[in-house]
């Protein structure tokens, strides 16, 4: 019996035994039934299997710890009440996201290689900007799986703005034989065309989830104003959106999109015109719902009263009330989106080779997954781990927002 | 009141409640003594917030969602100790030996099943009687709490019975299983004075019958003077003092007592009307109606003079806020205009103009849903400032600090406040502010003070007297409060039935004769006597209550044609 095993189980039985003793019952009965599963798997595949346990416990250890180590980041720049300094400045406020803003437009114009710092630094300004000691009260209920879903979308976010300086080979660069096998020069192997896996799933980081975010904003864009309006009018205008979300709802949204795409032409501008088209009518229900019960309220009658026009009762009396759901909506929308996305780059149809994309590049690669090889899943579980993620956020935003913030 | 055996049946010793709040546990109630004999009725009374119905819950065990009975405190009922039970001994406790009244029967029932299912659930489920027995004893219930059509009400849904029944059914429920302690938690205060009377006597009866002890929680001192043989007094968590009603009502100890007592005494001057002068808001042979729906005014006139407060009063249903929105524009009536300073108003008020719009200013019974909770008070306050008369920066702020100031409110420390900081009374104080930054010359003041404790209410209503003298202000004051209307009306519109049944000034209107409607809304509201119940029902009759008693107005009296021509 290696020295191994013998750690293993004294491990487990130590924690079994302390955890009995300070009256822990979840950890208690987590380690004894850990300890139990384990003489079977011992017996059944030897050494291997435990080993196998214990590398899955310290992966999720590892996971929690990040996530605990991140949610304690966030919650202490929060407490500095950085967020303050930019709010009670207007000036600088405007200063530092217009700055951005215009290093973008001109770096894309003129070609300076800032655009990604730019992007970066206006992204850090937002979130600096609410970064103050009610988010750091909110950051604290964050369950660890919320803080874990914020960490896989902050380094995504990473992966996605800094790609060309993260990749060690170009997008669609042929550095070696087709289906090569991993090496120290290729991190996850190469392609069906010899190009590096883990450099187009850095650059498919900026294209897939690039896009999808763009659709769903549209959609939202789209959505949530004629929502708005709806709900603050009333009357033929509220009939007639209604009529059209159910129109375009009642058509089955792939074949919907296959249809535009194949009208239009595979271009990025129709997908997220097509994607936007089909996801508004959800918005516009929610919207429209949420709303609704904000508009029979006395401040908006009041509202009405004094003569404030329809922009003036969205902006300032409705919107600010409804914020919490939408949120919630728009992750969730997100994931929706990105699979959507993803399934048209499956079927051909999304984004166009050589972009990298991860729908496209399980598709390309899906010939060896009857080799038993795992490649065409690495861009799968990287879909999966984000929706998995932003998933976990959204839970978390749902659950403050329908009120059930104390037990 | 009936004789009680002096054993004692509830205990509460020290009993200690804390709050989750803001990441800590804040004591709610901090160390109250409560003993209730078998058969006594106490009355819990005190501001909101003040704990009566946290200990009411505490009374069965109970603590409500992000509160904890502290370790230490006692609550013994019958012998059993309630803090330590576990959770299946006290849940067999509730429903059949201790029952619940909650304030809103409407919310409280489960608008899905019939009203007699419902009243059977806990006497099946502890299986004391079998169904048919159960039913026939609600029945039973039901004719001794002076329900109409005792044996078929039962039957009926929780919608189809109004709302004084629907909190008389209830009532009858809790006694399903002749519990030993009923708790009442606000039990008539959602009511009319009208139909509160029918519950309060109906609720005296039926635990005087069953000997039945009861904590009876309201903040009402006239109607726990009726209903309590012990009142308990409590402020913020404390006990204030204990004694009999009668000691209590003539005798108070403390300070605070004696200022509860003391609420009902502010009374503005009348004022009258000036001669000769236009009236400010005419409104002239009114009918209204909702879409599709029946008409719900009928032939409404009546003038409001500058300067002066005109009390709209009446039941609920009686058409008083309708004629508010016909007022404000909301809706326009299908018949009949109104007159601002003698020219026409525009029916809708997206036809009026920006002037026409400040003049007419609203403010709410609600001040919860009358504030948006997203926005600053310097922007609720500011934006009807900046709107109308174009102010900015830092003419803005002045502005907004001269109008905070008025209300009573310190400037700097409410300016970047949340409505959601803000307790019940701040909160009205910024719904009046609102309307003032318009600068109007009339106000509907729509049951403004009745969502509020006696303490604060007056407040209110002292606040807006004095807001009235300073600036000339017209107010139209719907309530169904007469206590409010002989403080600050000057005069007075009784409303039944969408159709005003009399009007004149306030001192006229509280000196007899009366119409027949007007006479029974005054005779109805409660008074401090402990015996004014059962002096009442003597005069009118234990039948000729509530609803009943409205009904039974003759519409040939020739007082009613009168005062309706």
């Amino acid at each position: 019996m290696s020295l191994f095993v013998i750690g293993y189980y004294t491990l487990l039985l130590a924690v079994s035994c302390l955890a009995a003793y300070f009256n822990k019952k979840t950890v208690f009965l987590l380690a004894f039934s850990l300890t139990l599963v384990s003489f079977v798997l011992g017996i059944v595949g030897g050494p291997g299997a435990l080993r196998a346990v214990a590398i899955c416990a310290g992966l999720l250890l590892l996971t929690g710890m990040v996530s605990y180590a991140f949610r304690e980041f966030l919650i202490q720049m929060a407490e500095s009440n950085i967020g303050l300094s930019f709010t009670n400045n207007p000036p600088v406020l405007y200063g530092c996201i217009i700055i951005p803003i215009v290093l973008i437009v001109l770096s894309r114009l003129l070609e300076w290689p800032i655009t990604e710092f730019a992007l970066a630094a206006l992204i850090l300004v937002i979130i600096l900007i609410g970064m103050n000691s009610e988010t750091a009260k909110e950051l604290r209920t964050a369950p660890m799986t919320a803080a874990f879903g914020m960490f896989v979308i902050f380094t995504y976010a990473i992966a996605g703005i800094f790609a060309p300086y993260i990749a060690p080979h170009g997008e669609a660069a042929v550095i070696s034989s087709a289906f090569a096998p991993a090496d120290e020069s290729m991190l996850l192997g190469a392609d069906q065309l010899g190009r590096d896996m883990f450099s187009r799933i850095v650059y498919g980081a900026r294209n897939s989830v690039g896009l999808a975010l763009t659709a769903t904003v549209a959609a939202f864009v789209l959505g949530a104003g004629a929502g708005l309006l709806a709900a603050t009018k009333g009357g033929w205008f509220d009939q007639l959106m209604g009529r059209i979300a159910d129109v375009i709802m009642s058509i089955p949204s792939l074949i919907f999109a296959l249809l535009m795409l194949s009208i239009f032409g595979p271009s990025t501008f129709v997908i997220i015109c097509a994607v936007a088209i089909i996801y508004a009518p959800r918005v516009f229900r929610l919207t429209r719902a949420v709303a609704g019960n904000v508009v029979v309220m006395d401040y908006i009658e009041a509202a009405k009263l004094r003569g404030e026009g329809t922009g003036y009762l969205i902006r300032r009396e409705i919107l600010p009330n409804s914020t919490a759901p939408l949120i919630a909506e728009f992750g969730l929308e997100f994931c929706f989106v990105f699979l959507l996305v993803a399934g048209l780059s499956f079927l051909g149809l999304g984004i166009q080779p050589p972009t990298a994309d991860w729908g496209s590049m399980v598709r390309e690669n899906a010939t060896l997954i009857s080799f038993g090889d795992i490649t065409p899943l690495i861009p799968a579980a990287a879909i999966a781990l984000l929706t998995v993620a932003v998933n976990f956020v959204v839970d978390w935003m749902l659950f403050r927002s329908s009120g059930l913030k104390e037990q | 009141m009936a004789s009680k055996k002096k054993e004692v049946l509830l205990k509460i010793a020290d009993l200690k409640i804390e709050g989750y709040s803001d990441e800590t546990w804040v004591p709610i109630i901090k160390g109250v003594d409560l003993t209730l004999h078998r058969g006594e009725v106490m009355g819990l009374i005190g501001e909101s917030g003040a704990g009566k119905s946290t200990i009411g819950a505490a009374a069965m065990g109970y603590a409500r969602d992000g509160t904890r009975i502290v370790e230490g405190s006692k609550i013994e009922f019958d012998g059993m100790e309630l803090t330590t039970a576990s959770e299946s001994e006290k849940r067999a406790l509730r429903g059949s030996r201790i029952a619940y009244v909650a304030q809103s029967a409407a919310a409280s029932f489960n608008p899905a099943h019939k009203i007699i299912d419902q009243h059977t659930e806990a006497p099946l489920h502890y299986r004391i009687q079998k169904r048919m027995e159960a039913q026939e004893d609600a029945m039973d219930l039901y004719e001794r709490l002076r329900l109409p059509n005792p044996k078929e009400i039962g039957f009926r849904y929780p919608h189809q019975v109004s709302g004084g029944q629907l909190q008389r059914a209830m009532t009858a429920m809790a006694m399903s299983c002749r519990p030993d302690l009923i708790i009442f938690d606000e039990p008539t205060t959602a009511l009319d004075v009208t139909t509160q009377i029918e519950v309060l006597a109906a609720i005296r009866d039926i635990v005087d019958q069953f000997n039945t002890a009861a904590l009876y929680i309201t903040h009402d001192l006239a109607v726990v003077a009726q209903m309590a043989d012990t009142i308990k007094v409590l402020l913020k968590g404390n006990e204030v003092e204990e004694a009999s009603t009668e000691e209590m009502l003539n005798n108070p100890k403390e300070d605070y007592t004696k200022s509860l007592w003391a609420v009902r005494s502010f009374e503005s001057p009348q004022r009258h009307r000036p001669k000769d002068a236009t009236p400010l808001i005419s409104v002239k042979n009114v009918d209204a109606a909702y879409t599709g729906g029946p008409k719900i005014l009928d032939d409404v006139s009546f003038d409001i003079y500058e300067g002066m407060t005109v009390a709209v009063v009446g039941e609920s249903g009686s058409g008083k806020s309708t004629t508010a929105r016909v007022i404000t524009g909301l809706l326009p009536p299908s018949k009949g205009e109104v007159l601002f300073r003698g020219d026409p108003f525009p029916p809708d008020y997206r036809s009026r103009t920006k002037d026409q719009l400040r003049q007419c200013q609203m403010i709410y019974q609600m001040a919860d849903t009358a504030l948006n909770p997203k926005v600053k008070i310097s922007e609720i306050i500011g934006r009807p400032a900046q709107f109308y008369s174009g102010l900015k920066g830092a003419d803005l702020k002045n502005r907004v600090d001269e109008i905070l100031d008025l209300i009573e409110l310190d400037p700097s420390k409410f300016y970047n406040r949340y409505p959601s900081e803000l307790s019940g009374g701040q909160k009205q104080r910024i719904g009046i502010a609102r309307a003032l930054a318009a600068e109007p010359t009339f106000i509907v003041c729509d049951e403004v003070t009745s969502a509020l404790d006696q303490l604060v209410a007056e407040g209110i209503l002292r606040l807006l007297d004095r807001l009235q003298n300073e600036l000339n202000l017209a107010y139209m004051f719907i309530t169904h409060d007469l206590a409010t209307v002989r403080s600050i009306a000057d005069e007075v519109i009784v409303m039944q039935q969408g159709r005003v049944v009399e009007q004149g000034p306030k001192d006229d209107m509280f000196t007899p004769p009366h119409h027949p409607y007007t006479d029974l809304l005054l005779s109805s509201v409660p008074e401090m006597d402990p015996n004014w119940l059962t002096t009442l029902l003597e005069e009118r009759g234990v039948d000729n209550v509530g609803d009943a008693a409205a009904a039974k107005i003759d519409p040939n009296d020739p007082k009613v044609q009168g005062t309706n021509a």
